[in-house]
Formats: structure tokens, sequence, C-alpha cells
């Protein structure tokens, strides 16, 4: 009964956000062409899974997504670990990184163009881009925090280095990246519209710019739902999967 | 200098960093079994001598022998108790506890020796009822308590505590110094305690050193004759309370010292 409770509870403000927009709409402020009732799009969405192979378009972009995520995450770890442990290489690579991070990947589309062609590489080149700087800087910030002592304790315990990376290091550096695949996840979702631009032929990304091309809004906004959806429930099975992994830390919570 | 049969020996030891000298020309010996305490103001430089023995750093000067040779680097020879636990928080009660026994220097030792060796110290630190529990769970004297269990399955032949219950209240303080008593007449260990507290050091040393202000020299080497085991009854006996009165005249005379210091 309370699991029902607490399921109804989050989904409560999706209720709420979904009643004011039927508040919007019945209240007359926008011209009833600018602004698709929620069933509409519900429609919309429908008859795009029926009829436009819209299921094919979201496993396309769910992969680029989780490719991008793969290869930011596999590249992000270890050098965000390097940096971590390193305080001189840090002070040399951050302004770098932080140069790196803070393009919009969309600025690079012309030059990804250029060198990566219009394939699939280039779509998930612009998210791997995004998803490992995002990580990249988590890691390194979250490895430069560890504590010295239990590196200590474990000398005076009598590891080896190899046991101390083993056994010491490895589990003080699995919450970082846990956290660095959530934020470099939320990052890479974010550039995939983004990513879609190249040559946009399919995608969910493809679709809404596709729509925005006949001014479709239902189908517009039933393209950014599923994005968020599906983003929500990734990001909902990897806060699932820390709870687990991370249930000896103070700040799992939620 | 004493015969050459002392189990840890400082040899005129100094250790500076940079243009500051904060450990000057120290020297004593810890023989088999003795307690030892250093007392002295904070940023004395004691945690630096404590450090050196450990093997964290090196001296600049002198030397500080462990059974004649000189240090090389921390070894599980040499269990160290912090004032912030040092507990792992990723493991349980248990696995903190039993972390010393699964590391490659203790493959000779058997399997169900190494469950019957927690199982002692659980019950010794009693820590049983939490085997299970997180660090994050525990109250502060519980994971001192848990390092010193953690600390003591590795079967160390000395004990360095550097200011260990510094963290804790006046009770749990309390509680944690019997139940050290307790373990030290149980398994005696050679220790050498880091503490702020002239009562703790008596209670608990059967010597006293008496460190300056910084850089460290020992001011008096004060032998503490109380018999063990001792009980807290020993704190209304007039013999200690003359002793401290004696012994907190000296320590405060560094402390204004380090005062002037600064």
């Amino acid at each position: 009964m309370s699991r029902l409770a607490d399921a109804l509870w989050r989904l409560a403000p999706f209720a709420c956000v979904v009643a004011l927009w039927y508040g919007v709409k019945w209240s007359g402020i926008f011209s009833p062409g600018l602004l698709p009732a929620p069933h509409e799009v519900a429609i919309a969405l429908f008859e795009r899974l029926r009829y436009n192979n819209f299921l094919i378009d979201i496993w396309l972009s769910v992969q680029r997504v989780l490719l991008g995520l793969l290869f930011g995450m596999i590249c992000a770890v270890p050098v965000g670990f390097l940096i971590g442990w390193n305080r001189r290489l840090r002070r040399f690579v951050d302004p770098l990184i932080n140069f790196f991070r803070a393009l919009p990947p969309i600025a690079l589309i012309p030059l990804v163009i250029v060198y990566l062609g219009i394939g699939e590489i280039a779509k998930v080149a612009i998210l791997f881009y995004a998803a490992f700087f995002a990580a990249v800087i988590v890691m390194y910030e979250g490895m430069s925090q560890i504590s010295p002592i239990y590196i200590k304790v474990s000398r005076t315990l009598g590891a080896t280095d190899f046991e101390i990376f083993t056994k010491v290091i490895v589990p003080l550096t699995l919450p970082h990246v846990l956290t660095a695949a959530r934020v470099a996840l939320g990052v890479a979702w974010a550039t995939l519209v983004a990513s879609e631009l190249v040559a946009a032929q399919n995608g969910i990304g493809a679709v809404i710019q596709n729509a925005s091309a006949f001014f479709n809004l239902p189908v517009i906004y039933a393209g950014i739902i599923t994005i968020g959806f599906f983003a929500l429930l990734m990001d909902t099975l990897l806060r699932a999967a820390s709870r687990r992994l991370l249930s000896w830390q103070d700040s799992v919570e939620h | 200098m004493a015969g050459t049969d002392a189990k840890v020996a400082f040899r005129n030891v100094s250790k500076s960093y940079g243009a500051i000298e904060v450990v000057h020309d120290v020297s004593f010996e810890l023989n088999e079994g003795d307690f030892v305490s250093l007392v002295g103001p904070s940023g004395c430089g004691k945690t630096t001598m404590m450090n050196m023995l450990a093997g964290f750093t090196q001296p600049t000067g002198g030397a500080v022998l462990l059974e004649g040779e000189p240090v090389a680097g921390p070894g599980p020879d040499r269990g160290v108790i912090f004032q912030e636990y040092g507990v792992f928080p990723w493991l349980t009660v248990e696995n903190n506890i039993r972390f010393g026994l699964n590391l490659a220097v203790r493959r000779d030792i058997k399997k169900d020796e190494k469950s019957a060796i927690v199982e002692k110290y659980l019950a010794l630190m009693r820590l049983q009822e939490f085997r299970n529990a997180w660090p994050k769970n525990l109250s502060g004297g519980m994971r001192q308590r848990l390092a010193l269990a953690r600390a003591y399955a590795a079967n160390p032949h000395f004990l360095l505590m550097d200011e260990p219950f510094g963290a804790l209240d006046a009770q749990t303080r309390a509680d944690m110094h019997d139940l050290l008593l307790g373990i030290m007449q149980a398994e005696r260990k050679t220790a050498l305690l880091i503490t702020h507290s002239v009562d703790e050091a008596i209670y608990l040393s059967n010597r006293v050193l008496v460190i300056s202000a910084r850089p460290s020299r020992i001011v008096d080497d004060v032998h503490i004759p109380f018999p063990f085991p001792r009980t807290r009854d020993l704190l209304d006996d007039k013999e200690f309370i003359a002793l401290r009165r004696r012994m907190r005249d000296l320590v405060m005379k560094q402390y204004a010292d380090q005062l002037a210091l600064r």
C-alpha cells in the first residue's frame, strides 16, 4: 500500500504539469494553433509509434546516447583518475579541460562534418565529446577529495601498492564513477538533438526537426517528451544502481 | 644511552620542514611492554615524532631505530590509531576488522583462524551486535573501538596512537580508557600515545614524556609508579592527584611558550 502511495506521489508532479497545461490551453492565452492539448500530443505520439516506426528512431537515439556515454566514460575514468591523483598534471590540464568543456557541442558540428562526415560516427563523436568532458571533471574533482588517511591506514596494516589500489582506491573511486556517469548521461541527452542535426535522417532529434519544418507542433511536443522520458528512465536506473552499490555512503538518499 | 635491547630508540632525532624545525634533537627509548605518552602543546611536533616512527616521514637528523634498524616505511608491525578513526566506510564492521587479515602478508593464517581472530576482537571491543553495520551508523566511540579492533587483529608489535580519543566526549573517553587498559592487559603491546590530556597520559601510561613548544624537545621524563591493572579509583588517589598537579603545571608552561611563539 505504501509502495503504491509512493509511486503515486512520484507521478503526482507530472499530473500537475498536465493539469497546468490544460489550464493554459483552455485559458486562451495562446491561439489554439500554437499550443496542442496534452491529449493531441498523446495521439500524435501513439500514431508515430503505430505508423511511422518511431520505435526505431527511439532505439537509434538511445543507442547513440549509450555509445557516446560508454566511450566517454571509458576515457574519462582513467584520465580523470590520473589527473585527480597528480596535482601538477591537474594544474597543467585544468584550464584546457575547462576550455573544451565550455564549447557548446553544436558549435563543433561543422568541424565534425568536415573530419568525420555525416554518418553514425559523427553523431556518436559529438555525444562522446559532451559525455567525456562532463565526466572527466566530476571524476578528477572527486578523486582529489579522497582522504589520504585510508591509504595510510592500509599501509600500516601491511597492504602492498597493488592491494591499496584494488581494495582501497577502487571502492573509493566507484561513487565518483557513478556520479560522473549520471552527469554525463544528462549532458549526452541534452546534446542528442544537436548531434542529430548532422544530416538528420533518423532518431528522435531528426523527428523533432522534420516536424518543425512542417510546423507539426504535436509531434515536436511528443519528441521532446520522449527524450525527457528516456533521460529520466536511465537516470532512475543509474540512481537505483548507485543506491545498491553505495549503501555505505552517507549521502545516498532520495 | 641504555642497552641495545630497546624496542624503539629515537637517537638525536631532528625534523625540519623547510626553514621550520619542528623536532629538535630528541632522544628516548621504548622498552618491550612500555606504554609511553607524549604530552605537550598542539602544534609542537608530537605528531611528527609519531609519523617518523610509523614510517610516514623520515627524520632530517639523527635516526629512529626499530629493534636496532632505522625505520624504512610503514609496516604491519606498527598499528596506528588516528584521531579521525580512518575506519573504511565501504566495509562493514566485521570486514573492517578482517581487512588486514585478508592481505597478502597474512596468507599463512588459515581461514577459520582468521574468523576466530575477527570474533575475538568483535567481542573484546563489544561490537558483535554491529558486525554487519556500516561505519556511517556508528558513534565516534564505536568507530574508535572498531579502529582499535582492526589494528589489534593485524597483531602488531607496537601500537601508535595519535590523539585517539580527542574527538570523543568525556564519558566515551573514560570508557575507551578502560577498554584500552583491558585489551592491553589481555595482550600487551609496546605503545606510544600522543595526547593533550595529562589525566589520560598518567592514567594509561607507565611513562610520560613532556614535550616543549616547537621545536619539540623532551622537557621531562616522568615514571608513573601505579601498578596495572588500573581502575578509575586511581583518579582519586592522593599520589595520582599530586602527580597530576605537578605535570599540569609543567605542561601549562609549555603551552604558554607555544603561545608566545605565534
